[in-house]
Protein backbone atom coordinates (compact mmCIF):
# COMPACT_ATOMS: atom_id res chain seq x y z
CA UNK A 1 0.00 0.00 0.00
CA UNK A 2 1.36 3.21 -1.13
CA UNK A 3 1.21 5.59 2.23
CA UNK A 4 2.20 9.06 1.37
CA UNK A 5 3.87 9.75 4.85
CA UNK A 6 6.12 7.19 4.69
CA UNK A 7 8.44 5.92 2.19
CA UNK A 8 7.42 6.56 -1.51
CA UNK A 9 8.69 3.32 -3.26
CA UNK A 10 11.06 3.44 -5.86
CA UNK A 11 8.79 3.17 -9.48
CA UNK A 12 7.00 6.06 -7.97
CA UNK A 13 9.68 7.83 -6.82
CA UNK A 14 11.90 6.79 -10.28
CA UNK A 15 8.88 8.09 -12.67
CA UNK A 16 8.20 11.57 -10.88
CA UNK A 17 12.15 12.05 -10.95
CA UNK A 18 11.96 11.05 -14.81
CA UNK A 19 8.87 13.73 -15.24
CA UNK A 20 10.91 16.00 -13.75
CA UNK A 21 13.33 16.01 -16.41
CA UNK A 22 11.28 15.42 -18.99
CA UNK A 23 8.90 18.39 -18.29
CA UNK A 24 12.52 20.66 -18.20
CA UNK A 25 13.72 19.37 -21.91
CA UNK A 26 9.44 20.39 -22.66
CA UNK A 27 10.34 24.00 -21.31
CA UNK A 28 13.15 24.04 -23.54
CA UNK A 29 15.57 23.55 -20.64
CA UNK A 30 17.57 21.14 -19.53
CA UNK A 31 18.00 18.77 -15.80
CA UNK A 32 21.80 19.08 -13.49
CA UNK A 33 21.54 20.44 -10.40
CA UNK A 34 25.52 20.80 -10.11
CA UNK A 35 25.47 23.65 -12.85
CA UNK A 36 24.00 26.15 -10.35
CA UNK A 37 27.44 25.46 -8.05
CA UNK A 38 29.14 27.57 -10.98
CA UNK A 39 26.29 29.58 -11.72
CA UNK A 40 26.50 30.97 -7.62
CA UNK A 41 30.44 31.35 -7.72
CA UNK A 42 29.76 33.92 -11.19
CA UNK A 43 27.10 35.38 -8.61
CA UNK A 44 29.74 36.09 -6.23
CA UNK A 45 32.56 36.83 -8.61
CA UNK A 46 34.28 34.02 -9.33
CA UNK A 47 34.63 35.63 -12.76
CA UNK A 48 37.33 37.80 -11.63
CA UNK A 49 40.07 35.16 -11.48
CA UNK A 50 39.18 32.05 -13.85
CA UNK A 51 37.60 32.49 -17.41
CA UNK A 52 35.47 29.52 -16.36
CA UNK A 53 32.61 31.87 -14.78
CA UNK A 54 32.59 34.55 -16.94
CA UNK A 55 29.54 33.59 -18.44
CA UNK A 56 26.20 35.20 -18.64
CA UNK A 57 24.82 33.86 -15.08
CA UNK A 58 20.83 35.51 -15.38
CA UNK A 59 20.75 33.32 -18.05
CA UNK A 60 20.62 30.57 -15.54
CA UNK A 61 18.51 32.32 -13.42
CA UNK A 62 15.69 29.51 -13.96
CA UNK A 63 17.67 26.68 -12.49
CA UNK A 64 18.45 28.57 -9.84
CA UNK A 65 14.69 28.71 -9.10
CA UNK A 66 14.18 25.10 -9.81
CA UNK A 67 16.83 24.85 -6.47
CA UNK A 68 14.74 27.44 -4.70
CA UNK A 69 11.71 24.75 -5.32
CA UNK A 70 13.34 22.19 -4.59
CA UNK A 71 14.40 23.81 -1.05
CA UNK A 72 10.56 24.27 -0.64
CA UNK A 73 9.71 20.99 -1.83
CA UNK A 74 12.41 19.29 1.14
CA UNK A 75 10.80 21.88 3.45
CA UNK A 76 7.31 20.98 2.87
CA UNK A 77 7.88 16.71 2.47
CA UNK A 78 9.75 16.88 6.25
CA UNK A 79 6.94 19.25 7.55
CA UNK A 80 3.45 18.32 6.26
CA UNK A 81 4.15 14.87 4.52
CA UNK A 82 6.14 13.43 7.25
CA UNK A 83 4.75 12.07 10.25
CA UNK A 84 6.37 8.76 12.10
CA UNK A 85 2.95 7.79 13.79
CA UNK A 86 0.68 6.94 10.23
CA UNK A 87 3.61 5.45 8.33
CA UNK A 88 7.61 4.28 8.71
CA UNK A 89 10.26 6.30 7.09
CA UNK A 90 13.86 5.30 6.77
CA UNK A 91 13.42 1.30 7.20
CA UNK A 92 16.91 -0.11 6.09
CA UNK A 93 18.32 -3.15 5.60
CA UNK A 94 19.34 -4.99 8.89
CA UNK A 95 22.14 -5.65 8.13
CA UNK A 96 23.14 -1.97 7.11
CA UNK A 97 22.37 -0.83 10.46
CA UNK A 98 24.63 -3.67 12.40
CA UNK A 99 27.41 -2.15 10.37
CA UNK A 100 26.76 1.44 10.69
CA UNK A 101 26.53 0.64 14.28
CA UNK A 102 30.05 -1.17 13.98
CA UNK A 103 31.05 2.12 12.56
CA UNK A 104 29.66 4.45 15.61
CA UNK A 105 26.98 5.89 13.18
CA UNK A 106 23.79 6.06 14.80
CA UNK A 107 20.91 4.08 13.20
CA UNK A 108 17.84 5.95 11.26
CA UNK A 109 14.74 5.88 13.22
CA UNK A 110 13.03 7.63 10.74
CA UNK A 111 15.94 10.67 10.56
CA UNK A 112 17.22 11.37 6.97
CA UNK A 113 21.09 11.90 8.25
CA UNK A 114 22.97 10.56 10.88
CA UNK A 115 23.41 12.96 13.95
CA UNK A 116 27.45 12.05 13.78
CA UNK A 117 27.56 14.12 11.02
CA UNK A 118 24.78 16.64 11.27
CA UNK A 119 24.15 17.20 14.77
CA UNK A 120 24.73 20.57 16.54
CA UNK A 121 27.04 18.47 18.66
CA UNK A 122 28.71 16.72 15.65
CA UNK A 123 28.88 20.63 13.93
CA UNK A 124 30.71 21.75 17.13
CA UNK A 125 33.92 18.51 15.99
CA UNK A 126 36.64 19.81 13.84
CA UNK A 127 36.93 16.38 12.29
CA UNK A 128 32.94 16.30 11.45
CA UNK A 129 33.76 19.67 9.92
CA UNK A 130 36.07 18.86 8.09
CA UNK A 131 34.55 15.54 6.50
CA UNK A 132 31.58 17.25 5.53
CA UNK A 133 34.14 19.94 3.84
CA UNK A 134 36.03 17.91 2.11
CA UNK A 135 33.09 15.44 0.72
CA UNK A 136 31.85 19.10 -0.49
CA UNK A 137 34.58 20.25 -2.16
CA UNK A 138 35.33 16.32 -3.44
CA UNK A 139 31.54 16.76 -4.81
CA UNK A 140 31.67 20.29 -6.75
CA UNK A 141 35.08 19.18 -8.08
CA UNK A 142 34.36 15.98 -9.47
CA UNK A 143 30.94 17.17 -10.75
CA UNK A 144 32.60 20.18 -13.09
CA UNK A 145 35.09 17.84 -14.11
CA UNK A 146 33.02 15.47 -14.87
CA UNK A 147 30.48 18.41 -16.19
CA UNK A 148 27.32 16.68 -14.28
CA UNK A 149 26.03 14.81 -12.13
CA UNK A 150 23.50 12.41 -10.39
CA UNK A 151 20.82 14.61 -12.81
CA UNK A 152 23.19 15.64 -15.86
CA UNK A 153 24.74 12.54 -16.50
CA UNK A 154 23.01 9.36 -14.33
CA UNK A 155 18.96 10.21 -15.08
CA UNK A 156 19.37 12.86 -18.13
CA UNK A 157 22.72 11.51 -20.09
CA UNK A 158 21.84 7.88 -19.75
CA UNK A 159 17.93 8.61 -20.85
CA UNK A 160 19.79 10.44 -23.77
CA UNK A 161 22.22 6.67 -24.28
CA UNK A 162 25.25 9.06 -24.12
CA UNK A 163 28.45 7.22 -23.54
CA UNK A 164 30.17 10.02 -21.99
CA UNK A 165 27.26 9.79 -19.09
CA UNK A 166 27.95 6.20 -18.97
CA UNK A 167 31.54 6.66 -18.39
CA UNK A 168 30.94 9.29 -15.83
CA UNK A 169 28.38 7.15 -13.56
CA UNK A 170 30.85 4.06 -13.66
CA UNK A 171 33.55 7.01 -12.09
CA UNK A 172 30.76 7.57 -9.83
CA UNK A 173 30.10 4.07 -8.69
CA UNK A 174 34.14 3.37 -8.39
CA UNK A 175 34.73 6.32 -6.73
CA UNK A 176 31.59 5.58 -4.31
CA UNK A 177 32.23 1.89 -3.79
CA UNK A 178 35.84 2.69 -2.61
CA UNK A 179 34.56 5.21 -0.21
CA UNK A 180 31.76 3.41 1.41
CA UNK A 181 33.95 -0.15 1.54
CA UNK A 182 37.19 1.31 2.27
CA UNK A 183 37.58 4.48 3.25
CA UNK A 184 34.59 5.01 5.70
CA UNK A 185 35.80 2.40 7.57
CA UNK A 186 39.55 4.46 8.26
CA UNK A 187 37.94 7.61 8.57
CA UNK A 188 34.56 6.56 11.11
CA UNK B 1 5.03 34.50 -14.12
CA UNK B 2 7.13 32.60 -16.79
CA UNK B 3 9.49 31.52 -13.96
CA UNK B 4 6.65 29.98 -11.76
CA UNK B 5 6.71 26.67 -13.50
CA UNK B 6 10.55 26.18 -12.87
CA UNK B 7 9.42 26.65 -8.89
CA UNK B 8 7.04 24.12 -9.63
CA UNK B 9 9.04 21.72 -11.16
CA UNK B 10 11.43 22.66 -8.51
CA UNK B 11 8.97 22.01 -5.46
CA UNK B 12 8.53 18.94 -7.25
CA UNK B 13 11.46 17.69 -7.12
CA UNK B 14 12.57 18.26 -4.17
CA UNK B 15 8.95 16.22 -2.53
CA UNK B 16 9.80 13.33 -4.90
CA UNK B 17 13.33 13.34 -3.65
CA UNK B 18 12.97 13.69 0.03
CA UNK B 19 10.02 11.58 0.05
CA UNK B 20 11.94 8.55 -1.92
CA UNK B 21 14.67 9.26 0.68
CA UNK B 22 17.32 9.50 -1.99
CA UNK B 23 18.58 12.54 0.10
CA UNK B 24 19.60 10.40 3.00
CA UNK B 25 22.86 9.34 3.56
CA UNK B 26 21.76 6.12 5.02
CA UNK B 27 20.45 5.22 1.88
CA UNK B 28 23.15 5.72 -0.12
CA UNK B 29 25.26 3.90 2.24
CA UNK B 30 22.89 0.83 1.69
CA UNK B 31 23.56 1.45 -2.05
CA UNK B 32 27.07 1.15 -2.41
CA UNK B 33 26.63 -1.84 -0.19
CA UNK B 34 24.01 -3.63 -2.30
CA UNK B 35 21.83 -4.31 0.81
CA UNK B 36 18.40 -2.95 -0.78
CA UNK B 37 17.37 -2.47 -4.45
CA UNK B 38 15.59 0.78 -3.38
CA UNK B 39 18.22 3.46 -4.99
CA UNK B 40 18.81 1.15 -7.73
CA UNK B 41 15.27 0.96 -8.52
CA UNK B 42 14.71 4.52 -8.32
CA UNK B 43 17.46 5.56 -10.98
CA UNK B 44 16.47 3.01 -12.96
CA UNK B 45 12.70 3.72 -13.41
CA UNK B 46 13.72 7.36 -13.57
CA UNK B 47 15.83 6.45 -17.40
CA UNK B 48 13.48 3.62 -18.48
CA UNK B 49 10.83 6.79 -18.38
CA UNK B 50 13.29 9.35 -20.15
CA UNK B 51 14.85 7.11 -22.67
CA UNK B 52 10.82 6.34 -24.14
CA UNK B 53 9.91 10.26 -22.95
CA UNK B 54 13.00 11.70 -24.88
CA UNK B 55 12.40 9.09 -27.54
CA UNK B 56 9.04 10.40 -28.63
CA UNK B 57 10.58 14.06 -28.28
CA UNK B 58 12.87 13.24 -30.58
CA UNK B 59 11.06 11.76 -33.16
CA UNK B 60 9.42 15.07 -33.79
CA UNK B 61 6.02 14.50 -32.36
CA UNK B 62 5.65 16.36 -29.52
CA UNK B 63 7.28 20.16 -30.15
CA UNK B 64 8.79 21.54 -26.48
CA UNK B 65 6.71 24.53 -25.08
CA UNK B 66 7.65 27.58 -27.29
CA UNK B 67 6.44 25.36 -30.32
CA UNK B 68 9.62 24.37 -31.57
CA UNK B 69 11.56 20.42 -32.44
CA UNK B 70 13.19 19.66 -29.27
CA UNK B 71 16.91 19.26 -29.84
CA UNK B 72 18.83 17.06 -27.09
CA UNK B 73 22.79 18.43 -27.63
CA UNK B 74 24.92 15.15 -27.22
CA UNK B 75 27.69 15.15 -24.53
CA UNK B 76 31.06 15.95 -26.05
CA UNK B 77 33.39 13.10 -26.67
CA UNK B 78 36.49 12.45 -23.99
CA UNK B 79 37.23 10.03 -21.41
CA UNK B 80 39.48 11.23 -18.88
CA UNK B 81 37.22 14.31 -17.65
CA UNK B 82 33.88 11.95 -17.36
CA UNK B 83 35.99 9.18 -15.65
CA UNK B 84 38.22 11.17 -13.44
CA UNK B 85 35.69 13.64 -12.38
CA UNK B 86 33.09 10.32 -11.95
CA UNK B 87 35.37 9.14 -9.22
CA UNK B 88 36.10 12.34 -7.47
CA UNK B 89 32.55 12.89 -7.48
CA UNK B 90 31.72 9.18 -6.69
CA UNK B 91 34.40 9.61 -3.51
CA UNK B 92 32.66 12.48 -1.92
CA UNK B 93 28.49 11.03 -2.63
CA UNK B 94 30.24 7.97 -0.91
CA UNK B 95 31.51 10.14 1.88
CA UNK B 96 28.39 12.71 2.40
CA UNK B 97 26.00 11.21 1.32
CA UNK B 98 24.85 14.30 -0.91
CA UNK B 99 24.58 14.71 -4.50
CA UNK B 100 24.18 18.43 -5.63
CA UNK B 101 20.46 18.06 -5.92
CA UNK B 102 19.99 17.22 -2.23
CA UNK B 103 22.36 19.51 -0.82
CA UNK B 104 19.95 22.15 -2.14
CA UNK B 105 17.11 20.18 -1.01
CA UNK B 106 18.62 19.37 3.03
CA UNK B 107 19.08 22.47 3.46
CA UNK B 108 15.42 23.62 2.53
CA UNK B 109 14.30 20.57 4.54
CA UNK B 110 16.11 22.41 8.00
CA UNK B 111 19.56 20.33 7.86
CA UNK B 112 21.69 23.38 8.70
CA UNK B 113 24.97 21.35 8.62
CA UNK B 114 24.33 20.79 5.27
CA UNK B 115 25.44 24.61 4.63
CA UNK B 116 29.02 23.09 4.80
CA UNK B 117 28.45 20.66 2.76
CA UNK B 118 27.56 23.34 0.20
CA UNK B 119 30.02 25.40 1.04
CA UNK B 120 32.67 22.65 0.35
CA UNK B 121 31.17 22.21 -3.10
CA UNK B 122 31.47 26.09 -4.18
CA UNK B 123 35.01 25.84 -2.93
CA UNK B 124 35.43 22.75 -5.10
CA UNK B 125 33.77 24.14 -7.93
CA UNK B 126 35.78 27.22 -7.73
CA UNK B 127 39.10 25.36 -7.82
CA UNK B 128 38.04 23.75 -10.95
CA UNK B 129 37.67 26.69 -12.63
CA UNK B 130 41.22 27.70 -11.58
CA UNK B 131 42.32 24.13 -12.65
CA UNK B 132 40.51 23.74 -15.53
CA UNK B 133 43.15 24.38 -18.25
CA UNK B 134 45.97 22.37 -16.51
CA UNK B 135 43.80 19.30 -16.41
CA UNK B 136 43.43 16.62 -18.89
CA UNK B 137 40.43 16.77 -20.46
Amino acid sequence: MFNIYGTWPWYISGFLIGTVMLLLIFFGKNFGMSSNLRTMCSIMGAGKTSEFFRFDWKAQRWNLTVVLGAMIGGWLAVTFLTDPTKADTVLLNPQTITELHQLNIDEPNGKLLPDALTSADALKDPKILAILLLGGVLVGFGTRYAGGCTSGHAISGLSNLQLPSLIAVIGFFIGGLIMSWLLLPLIF
Amino acid sequence: MKFIKYLLVGILFGVVLTKSEAVSWYRIYEMFHFQSFHMFGIIMTAVVVGVIGIQIFKRGKVKNIHGEPIIIADKDKGFTNYFVGGLLFGLGWGLIGTCPGPIFILIGAGFWGVGVILLGSLVGTYLYGLLRNKLPH
